[in-house]
């Protein structure tokens, strides 16, 4: 394998500043490695080639000029495909929108070149963000590096997948129920997601517009730190965006240190439908914790176990309403013939997919005069009730910790026709999105039964996000200094 | 059964889903499974817990009024499936009596 390739972020910017390499040659054999693996993997469902190239050839233009450039200059980064990019299509995963080339860029994509990232191609996703396995793609499903016949998670599944497969050192990411975190731990990769109205969603199509919080995924913890910091921050154009500084990310991922921290272990998150082998590295997570000097205790969060309910009434109703734009109108798909609502209802259905087509009508019923109270206010009501069972834990503990997903990769198939166990994979991560707060996703190890990985889940309060990448990177090293390398050393997935 | 499938068909017509009779027949158990299961909900004690619809508590946010540049015709239609006159062409919309 290229040497470059398995470098993290940060190492790249280092030796492209000190000239040891260019911008160019990063990205050509990032390019390689997608041309070499990615029919296996899936990873993309648009790869820039050239036009990364040319990208790379400007970093490296103004380099030469001298310009002073920020770390992720010539780093390549692969972008979930929600973002919309101009010169690039954005399908969000689905037929609905393929082929369509958005003619405005999204804010942090539009940051990422500003800061000489270099864009190298579209990530595949669950439809509209809608999965946990990529399985609800309308291309087809990403295979996870550590083993192509299990998922890589989802909806972020391709962004995590191209990370892990060595394919870009970092991907952007969206999590509306966990769509980052639990893809990230399935693939052994860290993931985060930021405080609510942290990243701007202008120009991020909207699946559930009070929970879409776009973050980074990388292979380390600092790189991580590097995408969230250059992403984030106040955007005019996103009226949800909170106008206050950009956590100290970076500086927290470069000081991995956790003495004196009190760390809260969520009560909820154990028991029947968590595997034995999660559990375990879970636990040896605490342990470790606790034995680099944090004061660890446990903390009953009562209403946590509704997460997962008013959720599956929250997001389907905002994605029945957001999804209607989906008209054939305007742009992307039309089909069939006869009167304006005709060709919309065919449309819809020739266009959207399975999952897609579930929650519409499910958020339609939620939303329904009759059923309202019942079922939306009620579930609007629990998110209250989460929030404040947040505020009473971060009145004891400066962080609270969980598993991140109940089990490992799941069998692809296996699911993709229950919506119910699919949904189980976010048990976990449900509680920060309704709340709006900071999560991150890193891996603790590899589960016995599977030897596939396993994520710690850190959470903070709402723009206390430096905190998650303090405790991650301590766990991090540990953790590495423990096993003699980094766990993604292990993968074996593409040596077959 | 919590809901039936001329609910879901109904539902579907007013979310412009122009179903097949098989995907109704798929939908409709599988949607009453997932509605049995987000029930949960009422059983939690919320009388006097005000509703939350977003995390951040901003109100109105507002910004000053200034023109500023924004897409030309041809970059808002470049998506349209059908273009006339600088404009979206779409199906008639009224159906004659």
């Amino acid at each position: 394998m290229d040497e470059l390739i398995t470098m993290t972020a940060a190492d790249l910017s280092a030796a492209m500043a000190a000239g040891e390499v260019s911008a160019a040659e990063v990205t050509t054999a990032h390019l390689d490695r997608i041309a070499a693996v990615d029919d296996r993997v899936k990873a993309f469902l648009h790869v820039a080639g050239d036009d990364a190239l040319a990208q790379a050839r400007e970093v490296d233009a103004r380099r030469k000029a001298g310009e002073p450039l920020g770390p992720l200059a010539g780093v390549p980064v692969a972008v979930k495909d929600l973002f919309t990019t101009v010169g690039m299509p954005t399908t969000c995963g689905s037929k609905i929108l393929q082929g369509w080339r958005p003619p405005y860029e999204s804010t942090i994509t539009r940051r990422l070149r500003d800061a000489g990232a270099v864009l190298i191609g579209k990530t595949n996703m669950d439809e509209f963000a809608m999965g946990s396995s990529t399985e609800n793609s309308g291309f087809g499903p990403s295979h996870n590096p550590w083993d192509l016949d299990k998922v890589p998670g989802g909806s972020s599944g391709g962004s995590s997948a191209a990370v892990a497969a060595y394919e870009a050192p970092l991907a952007l990411g969206t999590d509306t129920g966990g769509s980052i975190r639990q893809p990230a731990a399935v693939c052994g990769v860290v993931g985060t997601k930021p405080t609510y109205g942290g990243s701007s969603r202008y120009g991020v199509v909207a699946f559930a517009s009070s929970l879409d919080t776009p973050g980074p995924l990388g292979r380390t913890v600092l790189d991580a730190a590097l995408l969230h910091e250059v992403m984030s921050g106040h955007d005019p154009m996103d009226s949800t965006s909170i106008n206050a500084p950009v956590p100290p990310v970076v500086e927290a991922a470069r000081h991995a240190d956790v003495a004196g921290l009190r760390i809260g272990v969520v009560s909820e998150f154990s028991g029947d439908g968590y595997q034995p082998g999660v559990m375990t590295r879970f636990t040896e997570a605490v342990d470790l914790l606790e034995a680099l000097g944090a004061k660890v205790t446990e903390i009953s969060c009562p209403h946590f176990k509704y997460a997962l309910p008013a959720y599956y009434l929250i997001a389907p109703s905002e994605a029945s309403s957001n999804l209607a734009r989906f008209d054939g109108m305007r742009y992307g798909l039309r089909t069939g013939t006869g009167s304006a609502e005709e060709v919309m209802a065919l449309t819809r259905a020739a266009g959207f997919g399975a999952e897609v087509k579930r929650r519409i009508i499910l958020g339609t019923y939620a939303l329904s005069s009759g059923y309202y109270d019942a079922y939306y206010g009620k579930a609007q009501q629990v998110r209250t009730l989460i929030i404040r069972d947040f505020d009473a834990a971060f009145s004891q503990v400066d962080v609270l910790i969980s598993p991140v997903t109940p089990t490992t990769a799941f069998p692809l198939g296996e699911r993709v026709d229950d919506p119910m166990a699919m949904y189980l994979a976010d048990l976990c991560t449900i509680p920060t999105d309704l709340a709006g707060n900071a999560a991150i996703s890193v891996p603790c190890g590899l589960a016995d039964e599977d030897g596939l990985p396993a994520g710690l889940q850190v959470m903070a309060p709402p723009l206390a996000d430096d905190r998650l990448y303090r405790v991650a990177a301590a766990v991090e090293a540990a953790l590495e200094q423990r096993w003699g390398h980094p766990l993604l050393a292990e993968a074996k997935g593409l040596a077959r | 059964m919590p809901i039936t499938r001329d609910e879901v068909a109904h539902l579907a017509r007013l979310s412009r889903l122009a179903l097949s009779d098989e995907e109704l027949d798929h939908l409709a158990p599988q949607l009453g499974q997932i509605i049995e299961a987000v029930a949960q909900v009422q059983e939690v004690a919320a009388d006097g817990i005000p509703p939350t619809s977003h995390a951040t508590g901003l109100t109105n946010v507002f910004r000053e009024d200034e023109p500023a540049p924004c897409l030309t015709p041809e970059e808002a239609l470049s998506g349209a499936p059908a273009v006339e006159m600088q404009r979206f062409k779409v199906p008639r919309i009224l159906v004659e009596e």
